[in-house]
């Protein structure tokens, strides 16, 4: 393409610069990524990715290097979830690939949309064990939802559109994308056409009118109804009809721990989440009821507890938009195959009169009273961290973004938070990735809108494990708050050890951590250290108030254990509420 | 958060678990409420399930790690053309309870290259080959035998004679027991491969009879 311009053309009246044609493979990736409306991508550089990279140079897409590849899976999983549509993310061949591979099991577990892009040996020498070569589709099969090989510098683009298209339709989840640099270098004026998923995977949107019909019926007659309301869904942007519903036919709520944010936590209605660590009354209402409207959830064993014990007495309304998870886990009586939003719809034309469950609410708000959250605060112990939750909940807005690592922090950032708004809660759930937190709150920040807060609630251990992405949000002016709830443990397993290994502390003191303040300040971020209740408010407001990354080191009681707990495998309706109980 | 000196130093308060009222009723390993009417556990059957795939690099690597990583119980797998260009059928013989069996055509049902799905009928045309490599003393005893199964003899030399029979699994297993006085040497089975009976669809949304004509995808279970 020739680069002078006719004398005039500057001043010509113009309506948009339009994109110059493609000329190469890796032309072709970028522009059916800007074809889709893609803004954002995080990755790290590399030998077999180096020409997609060469073609993002000129591109407006907003690419945010990385400090490791797991942290550029994570990000852009975070991005998919606040912005519900796919992220992006590329890394190299080999090792780039394989650093990948934690986000995107992650992804694949909480159905999070992303597309991964990674760079691979040339075609002609895969197979040869090249240097940094890694038979990246051959790992990746088992945690995408598919992936590709690309072959051809003519189609690469449409394969790129058709990952894309894939990783959001239906149920989402990761696809892959593996460049072979010969394809990315390779010369073609072939401009990809319009992204679309393969023929294969068409799901179905729509229940059958019979089977909702039937549904319907034993919702009249439920004596005990609840709703289950998993992260379905939230990625079905089916909020509005759900909490329509709930409230219309004044059900109770109950949601799964992706699911957070699908129903107000501060409504009459709601029961917060069950499971493992659930709420009482939640867990009490799901052993208890007589029909368990779930709606996007993939009945997950911390959800369940032992299958033998779980809504032992319900029949149970199981809508999912993917037919493998109906009776996967858990029988359902009535499937309802469908997208939760035009289900739910469906369900509510159908049904005449509401349940009568008068004496059903009336119990469930009892339990609400008898198993309440209430956790003591004596001034002899040290910092409790579910103040610190209540106080960073209180100083946030309701729309703010909380993301966490995984283990006690976790389940106390989920319990102590009241959630309100879908999206607000970007967790990892099914696969329980330590180290979350701090990539997601990047890819939370780059995707949520500026006068959202995106607040990092991570532990100690979980933090030090991608803690490089530090310098991440430093160079990028990311306006993020991380509050570590540290407890010199990786809590979570020291609590089992003194529940199921007699106390043996086996490798789980994390008392030869670095001071987290200083070395946020050697990130150039804001540090902070808190060990005492009068300084939380104040600490947690000069954080916020700070206009880039800050970390609050918060050293909390060491020997706080998460409750409510049901022993793993456990009955629901057998909660601990302390360690006696266990 | 409360100041409240009721609420224990750590953990929560509540009725403990053994004042609480809990339900008597049970489900089985497979989620299956256990009511008097209800089955108990389902038992294993084996199911004849065939699928029609795009002849993607790495499929079979994908519908047999799916095996793998689900635990699915698979007997045998076999997989050829058809008469559509870049269409292949898998035939696969499982043993698996009915929960197990749908999950196996759900699951695959989701894989990419995976056109279309089913269970054959108990009545579906279904087929084995194997070769049977035996001692070569008794060569006319050998071919006897041969003859009884319809089968044939593709190799004899002075010291093996390898045959090949086909038929379903009785027949095969009765054809291997009837060979062991000769002395087995070596075995290759296939494994079933099948299609349905007269006009019925192989797998939901095929159409025999215009093979050349490619499949169109189904949702169907």
């Amino acid at each position: 393409m020739s680069k002078q311009a006719p004398p005039d053309a500057e001043e010509a009246d113009e309506p948009e610069t339009t994109q110059s044609p493609v000329t190469t493979g890796s032309e072709s990736v970028i522009r059916a990524l800007e074809n889709e409306g893609v803004e954002a991508a995080f990755g790290v550089q590399g030998g077999a990715i180096m020409p997609v990279y060469d073609a993002l140079y000129h591109s407006d897409i907003r690419h945010v290097t990385m400090a490791h590849e797991q942290g550029a899976a994570h990000a852009a999983d975070a991005f998919s979830v606040v912005r519900n549509e796919p992220g992006v993310c590329l890394a190299t061949s080999g090792p780039g690939a394989t650093n990948l591979v934690t986000g995107i099991a992650d992804a694949n577990m909480d159905s999070d949309g992303l597309l991964a892009l990674t760079g691979q040996v040339p075609s002609d020498m895969v197979g040869s064990d090249a240097f940094q070569e890694t038979d990246t589709t051959g790992v990746t099969a088992p945690i995408t939802k598919h992936n590709y090989f690309a072959s051809d510098a003519d189609t690469v683009g449409d394969t790129v559109g058709e990952a894309l298209a894939l990783a959001d339709e239906g149920r989402p989840g990761p696809t892959l994308v593996d460049l072979p640099k010969d394809v990315t270098l390779g010369e073609t004026d072939a401009e990809p056409g319009p992204a679309a998923p393969p023929e294969t995977t068409r799901p179905q949107y729509v229940a059958d009118e019979g089977d909702v019909q039937t549904a319907a019926d034993a919702i009249e007659a439920a004596e005990r109804p609840l709703l289950l309301f998993g992260g379905g869904v939230i990625k079905a942007d089916a909020t509005g009809e759900a909490r329509a519903f709930a409230r219309d036919y004044e059900i109770p709520v109950v949601t799964t721990m992706p699911g957070i944010g699908s129903f107000p936590e501060d409504d009459d209605l709601c029961l917060s989440w069950a499971g493992m660590h659930g709420t009482g009354y939640a867990n009490m209402a799901i052993t208890h009821t007589d029909l368990l409207i779930a709606v996007g959830t993939r009945f997950d064993d911390r959800l369940t507890g032992g299958i033998d014990t779980f809504a032992p007495e319900a029949e149970v309304i199981h809508v999912d938009i993917d037919p493998a998870e109906i009776s996967k886990n858990v029988y359902a009586d009535y499937p309802l195959v469908g997208d939760a939003g035009i289900v739910i719809d469906q369900l509510d034309d159908a049904i005449n009169t509401a349940p009568e469950a008068d004496e059903w609410r009336e119990q469930v708000q009892t339990w609400k009273d008898e198993y309440p959250m209430d956790y003591a605060t004596p001034d002899d112990e040290p910092l409790k961290p579910q103040f610190v939750v209540e106080v960073l909940d209180e100083a946030t807005s309701d729309e703010a973004i909380v993301t966490t690592g995984v283990g006690q922090h976790q389940m106390w950032a989920a319990q102590y938070w009241t959630y309100r708004e879908p999206r607000t809660w970007v967790s990892s759930h099914g696969l329980g990735t330590m180290g979350y937190g701090l990539p997601a709150a990047i890819g939370a920040r780059i995707a949520a809108d500026d006068d959202q807060e995106v607040v990092c609630v991570d532990g100690d251990g979980s933090f030090l494990m991608t803690i490089q992405e530090l310098s991440v949000a430093v160079r990028e002016e990311l306006d993020i708050t991380v509050a570590v709830l540290n407890n010199e443990y990786i809590g979570m397993v020291r609590q089992w050890q003194d529940a199921f290994f007699e106390g043996r502390r086996m490798a789980a003191e994390y008392n030869w951590c670095p001071e987290f303040d200083k070395l946020a300040e050697a990130f150039g971020a804001r540090g902070f250290r808190v060990d005492d209740y009068d300084e939380v408010a104040d600490t947690v407001e000069e954080a916020l108030e700070y206009d880039g990354p800050s970390v609050i080191d918060f050293h909390i009681d060491p020997a706080e254990n998460v409750y409510p707990m049901v022993p793993s495998g456990g009955a629901n309706g057998q909660f601990a509420l302390t360690d006696d109980q266990l | 958060m409360s100041s409240d000196d009721d609420l224990p130093k750590h953990g929560l308060q509540g009725p403990a678990p053994e004042e609480r009222p809990h339900p008597e009723g049970r489900r089985n390993s497979q989620g299956i409420r256990i009511d008097p009417e209800a089955e108990a556990e389902h038992e294993p059957r084996r199911a004849v399930i065939s699928a029609l795939v795009e002849d993607d690099p790495g499929v079979l690597s994908r519908v047999s790690g799916l095996f793998s990583r689900r635990q699915f119980n698979i007997e045998s797998l076999t997989v050829g053309p058809t008469t559509v260009e870049n269409h292949s059928r898998i035939t696969m013989v499982v043993e698996e309870p009915d929960p197990g069996i749908d999950q196996i055509e759900k699951q695959l049902a989701k894989l990419k290259p995976v056109i279309s799905v089913g269970e054959l009928d108990a009545d579906a045309v279904r087929t084995e080959l194997v070769l049977l490599k035996v001692e070569g003393d008794d060569p006319d005893k050998v071919h006897a035998v041969t003859e009884m199964y319809d089968g044939q003899t593709l190799d004899a030399g002075p010291r093996t004679i390898t045959v090949q029979l086909t038929g379903d699994e009785q027949k095969i297993d009765d054809a291997i027991d009837a060979f062991r006085q000769f002395g087995i040497i070596e075995i290759a089975r296939t494994g079933y491969t099948a299609l349905a009976r007269g006009d019925q669809a192989t797998v939901p949304g095929e159409k025999p009879g215009t093979a050349d004509e490619p499949t169109q995808p189904t949702n169907a279970q």
